[in-house]
């Protein structure tokens, strides 16, 4: 288990009577990318802030490279590098003296802090902004400033709350690469509730709900947890989309008919029983009847329809 | 140390980031101006020492010591860098004590440029500048005990405002402590040794005696006792807003 960086054993966490976090238990490898998933307050903040020896455990305890997280434990937190919610920054600093700053808690002074500075700018693409102050950047280059922190001590272990929230698309993008490219030598773990980072960015997902695990595995095994797992749209004329969808009810693999109006077209969603294969019968069917289908494609199920049945149960 | 010095070195010159630096400054001095010519009557006097300019500094920094201090924690909390600063490899005490040090330098640098008073009773007259000196040091020593109180409130509070006002609050006990309708209230039922205890317990009580030239040990260690012991209630209120955010 040497390439195992990161390991949560049974974390718990409880605010008075609220059991915020409960009995979590994760580890992430070098290399790996997870995503931690779950609805806004299902506790996936307070669980990265135990990771990061900022909270204390009510039970349980992390470990980074072995190293038991403590709020009074520098090895263990010198080998983090955590970008908090929001990427919080000293507003009145530039970005060269707050990553110099930085550099210097982690012990890194003269030449070499120069160095690490501005290779993590360059990283992040920060150079023609250096000298300006922290809180005339936008929101997109503040969270670079806050990556650039974050990996800037070369760290074994990246711990990233929301690291592309209130991003437009092309900066989510561009944080998304970075991450990627870092991933390769380190052990990473991203909140998030935008699913779409999960297919783009995590190599495993792990789905809280209130305080508790209730999903862990690869994206594509979580969406094949779906009712849309193999379910086949097809679009074809309005006057053809009756027959076709009592027809198809009729099948026994057929699980059942989502059906919604586009232009003169139809889209008819075929949800398959058990996530069987129903494609070839159902092409095989249409081709037969003369449904005129103008576009046919098999789901390989939806995350965030895993995601809402996942969370969504006992509300 | 060395991470001391780093927060120390971010902290003091976060004071000179914004312009809110050089006006304490110049309130400071005005301020320190008109309580020593005006209320303190410097020129009529006529004496060459600086007795008038030492007296009405415990008021004077019961203000602007809190405003010092206010921001030291609040503003970390309010704009969550507080997590941040917590999740870097450095002890909580040295972020601590880098933090005070940083605001007792910026208290240090106001008092520093003070100096014209000392030159112009040196021109005037001919002072005893021991006498300046030790009052000069006792000043400092009360205003790093206002500091600690001041830094020690910040951190209770995410809103600089009210982290002013509760460091203000605490630091008129323990400047009222000492005076004489404060004494006489508490004599009329306690037993003297008591009221003893609680004027020991007040600034007045210590820094007059270093104001008049008369450094003993009993009133530094006091003043060191009083720094230390809020330090650590600073430290201990860091520790509990953890959970808080």
């Amino acid at each position: 288990m040497a390439d195992v960086l990161l390991e949560a054993r049974n974390l718990s966490k409880y605010f008075g009577d609220l059991k915020a976090v409960n009995d979590i238990s994760l580890t992430v490898k070098k290399g790996e990318v997870l995503g931690f998933l779950g609805p806004n307050g299902a506790g996936k903040t307070t669980t990265m802030k135990m990771l990061t020896g900022f909270l204390v455990p009510t039970e349980g305890s992390a470990y980074i490279c072995g190293e038991q997280v403590t709020s009074e434990n520098e090895r263990a937190k010198a080998r983090i590098g955590y970008l908090p919610e929001g990427a919080p920054l000293y507003g009145e600093m530039s970005p060269k003296g707050f990553l110099h700053f930085i550099a210097e808690t982690h012990g890194i002074k003269g030449a070499e802090a120069s160095d690490i500075v501005e290779s993590a700018a360059n990283a992040v693409n920060l150079d023609h902004v250096m000298n300006q102050r922290i809180e005339t950047l936008s929101k997109g280059f503040k969270r670079r400033v806050g990556l650039a922190a974050a990996i800037l001590h070369a760290p074994d272990v990246l711990i990233l709350d929301e690291p592309t929230d209130g991003l437009d698309p092309n900066q989510k993008h561009e944080v998304r690469r970075l991450i990627e490219a870092m991933s390769l030598e380190r052990a990473i773990i991203i909140s998030t509730h935008i699913l779409e980072e999960v297919d783009a960015l995590c190599h495993r997902a792990v789905i809280i709900n209130k305080g508790a695990i209730v999903a862990d595995g690869t994206p594509s095994e979580l969406r094949a947890r779906s009712i849309y797992k193999n379910a086949v749209t097809m679009l074809l004329p309005v006057e053809n989309a009756e027959k076709a969808a009592s027809a198809l009810k009729g099948i026994k693999l057929v699980a059942g008919v989502e059906a919604a109006r586009e232009g003169d077209l139809m889209r008819l969603t075929v949800l398959a029983r058990g996530g069987g294969e129903i494609a070839d019968t159902i092409g095989d069917i249409a081709a037969v009847s003369n449904w005129q289908v103008a576009q046919f494609t098999v789901d390989s199920g939806r995350l965030d329809d895993v995601f809402r049945q996942l969370t969504e149960r006992d509300v | 140390m060395q991470a001391v010095l780093t927060i120390f070195r971010r902290e003091f010159s976060s004071y000179f980031a914004s312009p809110v630096a050089y006006v304490f400054l110049v309130i400071f001095l005005i301020m320190q101006g008109l309580f020593t010519f005006y209320l303190g009557s410097f020129y009529n006097r006529e004496q060459a020492d600086l007795v008038s300019f030492f007296t009405y500094q415990p008021w004077l920094y019961l203000f602007l010591m809190p405003s010092i201090a206010m921001r030291l924690w609040a503003e970390e909390r309010r704009a969550g860098t507080f997590e941040l600063l917590l999740t870097l490899p450095i002890p909580t005490r040295s972020v601590v004590a880098g933090k005070y040090l940083a605001a007792l330098a910026f208290a240090a640098l106001a008092l520093t440029l003070t100096f014209p008073i000392w030159i112009t009773v040196n021109w005037l007259g001919a002072p005893d500048n021991g006498v300046i000196v030790t009052g000069y040091i006792g000043s400092l020593l009360m205003a790093a005990a206002y500091l600690a109180i001041g830094a020690a409130m910040s951190a209770v509070t995410k809103n600089q405002v009210v982290a002013f006002i509760l460091a203000v609050t605490v630091c008129f006990l323990f400047l009222v402590a000492g005076l004489p309708m404060v004494l006489d209230v508490v004599g009329g039922w306690a037993p003297e040794a008591f009221v003893l205890a609680i004027a020991n317990l007040s600034f007045l009580t210590h820094f007059d005696a270093l104001q008049k030239g008369v450094v003993t040990l009993g009133d530094v260690f006091y003043f060191l006792a009083v720094i230390i012991f809020w330090l650590w209630v600073n430290r201990i209120v860091i520790e509990s807003k953890r959970e808080a955010g």
